[in-house]
């Protein structure tokens, strides 16, 4: 891993990104929507029968205990993790430099290690109406017991593939591709315009 | 159409990818049987009833599954994992 400093990151968002409230807002606004610009985000995969020791791993690097089960997950607020696929994980890091940490302790005989920081967006959508506007674009259960907090999910919406993490009772993360996210972005901010949003 | 992924739970069948026919028994790829070769490529049971078929959860977690359908009523009897061989049972 290069130890000189990443380039300054551009939001793919930013012509798009306008802050301040918006759609039908008289009322209240029901979401908010932001991009949360992590410093770090990797995906790790095991190698078939070694998933208990990356998962090890996992918390020995970022204290965060992966629960049993599929798209399991758990988050501290700085980092978060869970599980998108057999034997695959996200792990996110609000700070740069998660990718170097990683890769002096995921040996080849683990597993591998990506570092997807400059190709995927990460957008928040957090606020009452969260699991309503979620529920428009994505054909799953966003009611907390079938999606519990921490939890992860992979899905897409009209072909573009998304990684779901909830992160809060009424808060989701969403990581899709770079290339996308301004698209995305768009059809989220249309999408909320009905219950009222505000763009932070 | 909902297909139950042994890691998603159940999803819509456009987040799948049809991959073909379960049934079929690849040769060795230095095999020159051809009776074996043109059963691989062109026989099929086409049955009117459950099937054994390969899908991917191709917008999901990429997994490839082991799936029997119903082709008369599109009913999903069983989904596996298809790694470990597509004949083989599946781990879920
Ligand atoms: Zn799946």
């Amino acid at each position: 891993m290069a130890e000189q400093p990443l380039p300054e990151r551009q939001s793919p968002l930013e012509p798009d990104y306008h802050p301040g409230s918006h759609g039908n807002f008289e009322h209240g606004v029901d979401v908010i929507l932001s991009e949360t610009r992590p410093g770090s985000i990797l995906q790790l995969g095991a190698w078939p029968g070694e998933e208990k020791r990356l998962i090890e791993v996992i918390r020995k690097v970022t204290g965060l205990a992966l629960p049993d089960g599929a798209g399991g997950g758990a988050s501290s607020g700085a980092r978060a993790v869970f599980g998108f696929a057999p034997g695959k994980f996200t792990v996110v890091d609000e700070a740069e430099g998660l990718a170097a940490t990683f890769a002096g302790v995921i040996t080849p005989a683990i597993g591998t290690l990506t570092d997807l920081s400059h190709g995927r967006t990460a957008i928040r959508i957090a606020g009452p109406k969260a699991e309503w506007v979620m529920a428009k674009f994505f054909a799953i259960d966003f009611a907390l017991p079938a999606f519990p907090l921490g939890a992860g999910r992979s899905t897409n919406h009209h072909d573009i593939f998304a990684q779901i993490q909830r992160s809060g009772a009424d808060q989701f993360d969403i990581y899709v591709f770079r290339s996308f996210a301004r698209s995305f972005w768009k059809a989220l901010c249309h999408a909320s315009e009905e219950v009222g949003y505000e763009v932070q | 159409m909902l297909i139950t992924c042994p890691y998603c739970g159940p999803r819509d069948v456009i987040e799948f990818t049809y991959q073909g026919d379960g049934n079929r028994e690849r040769p060795q790829p230095a095999s020159q049987d051809l009776d074996a070769w043109n059963a691989y490529v062109y026989d099929r049971l086409n049955p009117a009833g459950d099937h054994n078929e390969i899908w991917q959860h191709s917008g999901g977690c990429r997994a490839h599954l082991r799936v029997v359908r119903n082709t008369i009523t599109h009913e999903i009897l069983s989904t596996a994992f298809a790694r470990g061989g597509h004949k083989a049972e599946g781990r879920s």
